[in-house]
């Protein structure tokens, strides 16, 4: 039997190998997203153990990779510490490090380089070991830096911004005078490989106190390593005796996974992201599958019934079925992880444009990767092929001397029964959702549906099957009119092939219907939160100097300006975001009290509706923050007000940040204009005040509307382009089907060739046929994808305040599917048409 | 009194119910000598096909029971009666013999891989396989697909594979349907030699009466009961007999 199911396979090669690709595809992805995790997180831990030494010495509650969006400390260590440090027996070394965040690299044409993705380094260089006792940082070109005026970048950085050694490098600074240059004296990377995608600007010591502390000759952090035969932990308790109030000493490991703690965070996120496209890569995979061993067996019951007849059981059959499936999983499991490396290049290559590097050394296969790839490429396959295969036994042995092969249906009642009730459930629990504002319930609801009418689709989809004959009828004549029978003779192939479609244009209307609705919603916020008449800050929130207000400030026709900062302080053990706002920002912005006042006063807070709840305060309690070095910040709450997008969960006075430590940056600038001042002007003045500086941009409404707007469609670009692939898988599907459907009408084709039928006309009524069942898919997955799209956004009606039908987006989606359509078709309308008309009619 | 090879004892088939209720067999009781060859024919529709699916345990019969030797199949399950047929019935079908993507060699022996026993036929099968391969002179085509040889051809691979099990009974449906009479001849002298030579039971479905005078006993069928029974009939009287049957149909048709 064995050998009949392989002959049986090798036979059928090539209707194999398609439904093989359904699979091959999906399981690659999911391959190349833990391939490239994998790198992804590999190429952090390289840096993270080649740059982190015995022990460190550093601020309380300090963030490790935190981005910079935080700002920076003004706690600092003398020199004498770093002496005392080195003094003691158990510290072999101990170097001072001047590490800070907001210094930006320019290319040689004044654009900004890096600093939208991933972070800029600064730092001072010195040669102070790693855990390992290896260098923390490898000169690949050039010299380090020794004196001021001097930079070492990494080799991305160079080449982006266009420098080669000894060319002046030009920096825009994080506080005072915007414009610096140094001398480009050596190319660097991390002992560990590469940097992520991180920008490396390493100066010299001094230069870098210049930069960060005014010239003060201090150290925000101290590199420790360990005399031989000390731990880490000997090394941390020896050095946190000599240390002054508010510095801690912590040893490398811990550092490392604090480190590694805080970037998993966000390359698990990364992970889900892909990984979710995958699932849905190989669920859709898995349609097809079904689909086909259904076709396959159906065109197969009478020689299944020979073997029934000649007296194999109903096992054996359903067994040969599974074992085709499981030698077709291995198979395309095998290839699949092999183009699932090519994968994680591209995705890597795509994430480079991001300013994500990893390491490429990095993107190999590990044991899990394989295992996991062939566990789901079997176990989705198996499971998919097995209801093909039991019914693939039940096939009545006397099936093998009927005349006609079309094996009996089963009603659909029974599925139309079921599936109204699950409609039902899912209807409830989409219910429940917009009740109770829970996407969650909404999703598993969309779930239900989505499965349910891919299940009742030979039902739900007749009306747009007789509607698209009825057109294609009277548009294309017979071979229309051919096409749409065709399409509604096996209702149930029809809606299963349209189902695979269906899922990912579901998807994809879903996704467009919340995108939509955010831009609509953002010009509501726009409209009614961002009452500045123009705003200065960064596309991705860093701070800058405050010298850009101080030249803002001067211009003529800025009638008021409002400073603010935001910054990550420590409350209850939690990190939050804190606002600091000058007295004028409630000139320009409006906030909603719930109770009290509606603006910060001196040493008092106003803190948002779903902080005061969340914490069980009200008017008049005090919070209690925590900054960098034991600094303490302690507010009354003078005001409880609507969540706001101009300020964060917590506002205090501007002047409070900087009296905790926080050095003064300023995150987002906000200008009234005078009386009378042309907007036009006032704008190009303050545009030119901001130059030097790219990082920051200015936008008065319209403008900072189609920022974020801009945000948003980037995104859905981004998820269209990963839900592409489930669409690809589908095609296949329609391939697959139309594939299977004229070889099974053979002598049908050949009959209708013998009467009269032109190639030509052969090849438009399978093309149409495609046109259909790529319709249907279309019109199902839109349908829901509406419907859940409009459910989500009244459950998420707080923040998404309108709702967005994207109509056009719609039309296009039905205009590609009818591409897709045709596109499908090519193959097997060829295919018919090639049919030689005696052949065709001979065939047995 | 011969040995019985297969009975039927009063079998009823009905399809459809109410109005559109056809009763395919309607009260018959059949014994099937063991070592003749018995032709049951009659006109299209009167049930032949059907009394021969029940009698071969392939359909199952709406009342009444069969016999295949000493075995009863009501309240047999399905694995029983796949080990029955593939153990005691041997069948010909009139198209679709063959799997198509096996060689002739692999079809004939195709019942004995289905059993488990492949690749171990030494002794008395590999001489029975060589006997039967020889007998329908296949022994040059056995490396041949289905779709290299001739309906006639395939036809003998399927006979082959029919007796290469040695069943106790073999059920033909039109073996020669859809052949010339050159390769129809063949086909129906080999089964003939079957019965001969080897001692086998041959029930043929058929309606052409000359396939029906290699037979031992023509049994006739109309409206699904039996009318008429001849035995070493040849054409001419196996032609009178249909055209007697047709003739009735007619008149009570009218």
């Amino acid at each position: 039997m064995l050998r009949l199911t392989l002959r049986t396979l090798l036979a059928r090669k090539v209707r194999l190998l398609m439904s093989g690709l359904a699979i091959v595809l999906g399981v690659a992805f999911l391959a190349g997203v833990l391939v490239f995790s994998n790198a992804l997180s590999a190429t952090f831990d390289g840096i993270i153990n080649g740059s982190t030494p015995d022990g460190v010495v550093r601020a309380q509650d300090t963030d490790e990779f935190s981005g910079g969006v935080g700002g920076q400390s003004a706690q600092a260590m003398t020199p004498e510490v770093v002496a005392s440090l080195a003094a003691l027996p158990e510290v072999a070394r101990a170097d001072g490090d001047v590490a800070g965040a907001g210094l930006n690299l320019l290319a040689s044409d004044g654009t900004l380089v890096g600093g939208t993705g991933a972070p800029t380094l600064s730092f001072n260089y010195h040669d102070g070991p790693n855990m390992r006792g290896e260098q923390a940082l490898l000169l690949q070109k050039g010299r380090w830096p020794t004196a001021d005026g001097e930079v070492v970048l990494d080799q991305r950085a160079a080449e982006s911004g266009g420098y080669d050694i000894g060319d002046e490098v030009k920096l825009l600074a994080p506080f005072g005078e915007l414009s610096r240059t140094a001398r480009l004296v050596g190319i660097a990377e991390f002992n560990g490989g590469g940097t992520a995608g991180a920008t490396l600007l390493i100066l010299s010591t001094h230069e870098a106190q210049e930069i960060f502390y005014q010239g003060r000759d201090v150290f925000n952090r101290i590199s420790l390593t360990a005399a031989d035969g000390v731990t880490q932990k000997e090394l941390a308790a020896a050095a946190d005796r000599v240390l002054p109030p508010g510095f801690e000493a912590v040893t490398g490991t811990k550092v490392a996974k604090d480190s590694q703690d805080a970037v998993g965070g966000f390359l698990d996120v990364i992970t889900i992201f892909l990984t979710v496209f995958a699932i849905i890569a190989v669920l859709v995979g898995g349609f097809i599958i079904v689909n086909t061993f259904s076709i396959l067996v159906a065109q197969r019951t009478r020689e299944l019934a020979l073997l029934r007849a000649l007296g194999s059981s109903r096992s054996q059959v359903t067994r040969s079925v599974l074992v085709e499936a499981f030698v077709l999983s291995l198979v395309s499991s095998t290839l699949a992880i092999g183009l699932g490396l090519l994968l994680a290049r591209g995705l890597a290559a795509m994430f480079r444009s991001f300013g994500l590097d990893i390491a490429g050394r990095a993107l190999d296969l590990t044991g899990d990767t394989v295992l996991t790839s062939y566990a789901v490429g079997i176990v989705v396959t198996m499971v998919a092929a097995y209801l093909p295969a039991r019914r693939a036994g039940r096939v009545p042995p006397v099936a093998a001397m009927r005349a006609d092969t079309t094996p009996e249906r089963s009603s659909l009642r029974r599925r139309v029964i079921v599936g109204s009730a699950v409609l039902a459930i899912g209807a409830g629990f989409a219910a429940y959702g917009v009740r109770d504002s829970d996407a969650l319930w909404i999703g598993v609801g969309a779930v239900l549906w989505i499965l349910t009418v891919a299940a009742l689709s030979p039902v739900i989809g007749k009306p747009v099957l007789a509607a698209c004959r009825t057109l294609f009828a009277a548009l294309f004549g017979a071979a229309g009119r051919l096409a749409g029978e065709n399409a509604l003779r096996d209702p149930r192939r029809t809606g299963a092939t349209a189902s695979a479609l269906m899922i990912g244009l579901a998807l994809v209307s879903t996704i467009g219907v919340l995108a939509a609705s955010l831009n609509a919603s953002v010009d509501d916020v726009v409209d009614d939160q961002f009452t500045a008449d123009l705003l200065v800050q960064s596309p991705t929130f860093l701070p800058f100097s405050t010298e850009i207000g101080d030249r803002i400030a001067t211009i003529d026709g800025v009638g008021v300006m409002t400073r603010q900062q935001f910054t990550s302080a420590r409350y209850d053990d939690g990190s939050v975001f804190v606002a600091g706002v000058d007295d004028r920002f409630a000139d320009v912005f409006d906030l909603d009290a719930v109770h009290g006042a509606d603006r910060v006063s001196e040493d008092g807070a106003v803190v948002t509706t779903d902080f005061a709840a969340e914490h069980d305060m009200a008017v008049g309690d005090a919070v209690d923050l925590s900054f960098p070095g034991a600094q303490r910040l302690r507010a009354e709450i003078v005001g409880v007000v609507e969540q706001s997008e101009v300020t964060s969960e917590i506002t205090v006075p501007l002047d409070d940040l900087a009296a905790a430590g926080v050095l003064r940056q300023d995150t987002s600038i906000g200008i009234l204009l005078a009386p009378g001042a042309d907007p036009r002007t006032v704008h190009d003045r303050v545009d030119e005040a901001a130059t030097p500086a790219p990082i920051v941009g200015v936008y008065d409404k319209t403008e900072f509307a189609d920022e974020i707007r801009g945000q948003v469609n980037q995104l859905l670009y981004i998820i269209y382009g990963l839900l592409a692939l489930a669409i690809v898988i589908a095609v296949i599907g329609i391939v697959n089907t139309l594939g299977l459907s004229v070889i099974e009408r053979t002598r049908e084709i050949g009959l209708l060739r013998a009467v009269g039928m032109s190639r030509a006309k052969v090849r438009r009524m399978v093309t149409l046929e495609s046109v259909t069942i790529a319709v249907l898919g279309a019109v199902l997955g839109m349908a829901l994808g509406l419907l859940v799209g409009t459910l989500l956004q009244r459950a998420l009606a707080e923040d998404l305040t309108s709702l967005g039908l994207p109509i056009a987006q719609l039309v296009a989606f039905l205009v590609v599917a009818i591409v897709v359509g045709v596109l499908a078709a090519v193959i097997p309308a060829i295919r018919a048409a090639r049919l030689d008309v005696l052949d065709a009619i001979a065939n047995e | 009194m011969q040995a019985v090879a297969a009975r039927a004892i009063d079998l009823h088939k009905r399809y459809g119910a109410g109005d559109s209720e056809v009763r395919a067999l309607d009260g018959v009781s059949l014994d099937i000598a063991a070592r003749e060859f018995t032709a049951i024919m009659g006109p299209s529709g009167s049930g032949k096909s059907t009394l021969m699916h029940c009698l071969a345990a392939l359909d199952t019969p709406t009342s009444g029971d069969v016999q295949i030797g000493d075995v009863t199949l009501s309240g047999l399950r399905d694995k029983a009666l796949t080990t029955l047929r593939r153990e005691q019935i041997g069948f010909v079908f009139q198209a679709f013999n063959l799997v198509p993507t096996l060689t002739a060699r692999e079809n004939i022996l195709l019942p004995l891989y289905l059993a488990g026993r492949r690749g171990s036929f030494g002794g008395a099968d590999r001489e029975w396989f060589d006997t039967v391969v020889d007998t329908v002179g296949l022994r040059d085509r056995l490396t041949h697909r289905p779709s290299q040889m001739s309906g006639g051809q395939q036809q003998r691979v399927a006979c082959a594979r029919a007796l290469v099990s040695k069943p106790s009974i073999v059920f033909a449906d039109e073996p020669t349907g859809n052949l010339d009479s050159t390769s129809g001849a063949e086909v129906l002298g080999f089964l003939r030699r079957s019965v001969d030579e080897f001692d086998q039971t041959i029930v043929m479905v058929t309606h052409d009466p000359v396939a029906a005078s290699y037979c031992d006993r023509v049994v006739f069928l109309a409206d699904g009961r039996i009318v008429d029974e001849i035995r070493t009939p040849d054409r001419e009287q196996i032609l009178e007999h249909m055209t007697a049957l047709q003739a009735a149909a007619v008149r009570g048709q009218a």
